[in-house]
């Protein structure tokens, strides 16, 4: 099990708070890696600096190295807009872009990388959509507005939208806290698929979700993480108190 | 119906009598009494509006009566022989208005970029604090600036440079003057900049930062954001902007007057001077001296009345239309 991302020493702060502290933490390839935790604990803050969306917000500072592949995607070469077209990002609520049609949705990413034409859209955007299963649903109304999609549906779009672009990584927000449970199964079962091709990395507050969809988990408390390992054994065995307190409903 | 039930139709009526009596004796009459108000003043809008227009439609009746249609089409504009053609002002109008909002548009939609997507918090909100400024600085004194500072300048330096350069479109031929429409539509531009840019401003406020995030997150660059992302989404509400934009260029009168060289003529050439519907009313009023001559200054108010109210209806619908697009989009 070969490692796609190894975090190392990673501090990130907001003007005066710290939000991470010191964090290291492997993420391997082609493995669902959940990150659990009460609100408040950083297990955003942490997946968003996994592609740099912290460069957004200009409190923010981050130190120690986040080692992809090979590269540090802090380092002073590294290109922000680069390494998020190989990390890409799936939002807590689906987010598409509503003056866009299906099919310039799931284009749009793949489209900024250069030059693109017809043909290859059309079968980018079929393989995409086909790959989150919703192809079939949408194939007679891909020049239709997105936002005529349920939520589920839409929050699907956008996991096809992310992997049109094809990434190696992909980090999700909890991704089914804003839908049904159906939809939500079906997100899971989604990502069960995804991970032969790609790394995942997904933030939950949703114990019995982490426990479902992940090899790894990650239990973080007040910014620093507690304990990690094997999702079996975390929710079977811990080895730390407060996780066992946490996993158990005790607190949180 | 018999008795018994007539009987108990009385009792229920009289309860509800009661129950009515008991609620506008408490704060509900205040309440009515309030929506009247209210309700009277919104209406004293409408009717203001509707005798404003009708004032200027009876006013130019004896126009209208003279000229018909020729009153549009005709160029002769002489006062002395009684002959009244306002072609050359709705002319001067459209061409000014226009060429001034195709001008400032991209100026005052980058201005708002500027200090919303890309400035850091402190600059974007000096710099929009001074933009809000320039709309505050009264219309005289940018005409006087017009003529003190921006036609000497136009005069010696641009439409010199123009005439050698450019000279041969039938846009930059003719003396340079200094007064004429590029002067007007300068002055234009630089007026409705402020108020195109702070509406836009407010508009792409509104974006959502999921919408940026997710652009961000699919590796879009700055600038790739904001077409991806932002100008999409605030489209309708910059149409917006751009056509309230319009609708302040038509009717300024007073900076134009100063600087557009007022000679009723249609010409291609921006460097020719030209006049305004408003510019024309606010020059001839006072000194009209026959009933037609006003009259014909008052079908110019009328015109200037329906084209500013046909431009801000047809904006409506447009806006509608694009609103309702993206407000579908605002739901999950």
């Amino acid at each position: 099990m070969t490692n796609k991302i190894t975090i190392e020493n990673l501090n990130v702060y907001f003007s005066a708070t710290h939000a991470i502290k010191n964090v290291s933490l492997d993420v391997p390839q082609n493995r669902v890696t959940a990150i659990i935790g009460p609100s408040g604990c950083g297990k955003s803050t942490l997946l968003r600096s996994i592609n740099r969306m912290h460069d957004m917000i200009p409190s923010a500072r981050v130190t120690g190295s986040i080692i992809l592949d090979d590269t540090d995607i802090y380092g002073r070469s590294s290109n922000p807009v680069l390494i998020r077209r190989r990390v890409g990002m799936v939002f807590q609520k689906p987010n598409p872009f509503p003056a866009m049609s299906i099919h310039d949705n799931v284009i749009a990413g793949y489209k900024l990388s250069g030059r693109l034409n017809r043909g290859d859209a059309d079968e980018i955007v079929e393989s995409s959509l086909k790959r989150v299963a919703l192809w079939d649903e949408v194939k007679d109304r891909l020049k239709t507005s997105a936002m005529n999609l349920s939520g589920g549906q839409q929050q699907r779009l956008c996991i096809a939208r992310t992997i049109a672009v094809k990434p190696d990584v992909i980090l999700m927000d909890e991704p089914a806290s804003a839908l049904d449970p159906l939809s939500t199964l079906k997100i899971e079962e989604l990502i069960e698929e995804l991970k032969d091709k790609y790394t995942i990395v997904i933030v939950t507050h949703n114990m019995q979700q982490a426990a479902r969809v992940s090899d790894i988990t990650a239990f973080f408390y007040l910014g620093e993480l507690i304990e990690t390992g094997g999702t079996r054994k975390m929710f079977t065995n811990p080895e730390k108190k407060q996780t066992e307190d946490y996993i158990t409903g005790r607190f949180g | 119906m018999n008795r018994f039930d007539t009987n108990r139709m009385e009792a229920i009526v009289s309860h509800e009598e009661q129950l009515r009596d008991t609620v506008s004796a408490g704060g509900f009459s205040g309440d009515r009494i309030f929506r009247m108000i209210t309700l009277g003043f919104a209406l004293s809008i409408i009717l203001i509006l509707l005798l404003i227009t009708i004032g200027m439609a009876v006013e130019s009746i004896p126009a209208l009566k003279q000229f018909g249609w020729r009153f549009i089409t005709g160029a002769n504009w002489d006062a002395v022989q009684g002959r009244f053609g306002a072609l050359p002002y709705i002319w001067g109008s459209i061409v000014s208005s226009l060429l001034a909002i195709v001008a400032a548009t991209p100026l005052a939609v980058g201005t708002a970029l500027f200090i919303t997507e890309i400035a850091p918090k402190k600059l974007g909100g000096a710099i929009a604090s001074l933009v809000e400024l320039l709309a505050a600085i009264p219309s005289v004194i940018y005409g006087l600036w017009g003529i003190l500072v921006m036609i000497p300048w136009l005069q010696q330096t641009v439409e010199p440079f123009l005439v050698d350069h450019f000279g041969f479109l039938p846009f930059f031929r003719g003396a340079p003057y200094g007064v004429g429409m590029l002067a007007a539509v300068m002055i234009i531009m630089i007026m409705i900049i402020p108020i195109i840019t702070s509406i836009t401003k407010e508009v792409l406020l509104t974006v959502p930062v999921s919408q940026k995030e997710a652009a961000v997150a699919l590796g879009a660059t700055t600038w790739e954001t904001i077409r991806m992302a932002v100008l999409p989404y605030g489209r309708s509400g910059i149409l917006g902007a751009v056509v309230l934009g319009l609708g302040r260029a038509i009717g300024e009168t007073m900076a134009v007057t100063m600087v557009i060289g007022n000679t009723p003529q249609i010409s291609l050439s921006l460097l020719d001077p030209a006049y305004t519907m408003p510019s024309v009313i606010a020059n001839e009023f006072a000194e009209a001296s026959s009933n037609l001559h006003s009259s014909a200054l008052m079908e110019i108010g009328l015109i200037l009345l329906v084209m500013t109210l046909l431009i801000n209806i047809t904006a409506r619908f447009l806006i509608w239309g694009v609103a309702r697009q993206g407000a579908a989009g605002g739901r999950i």
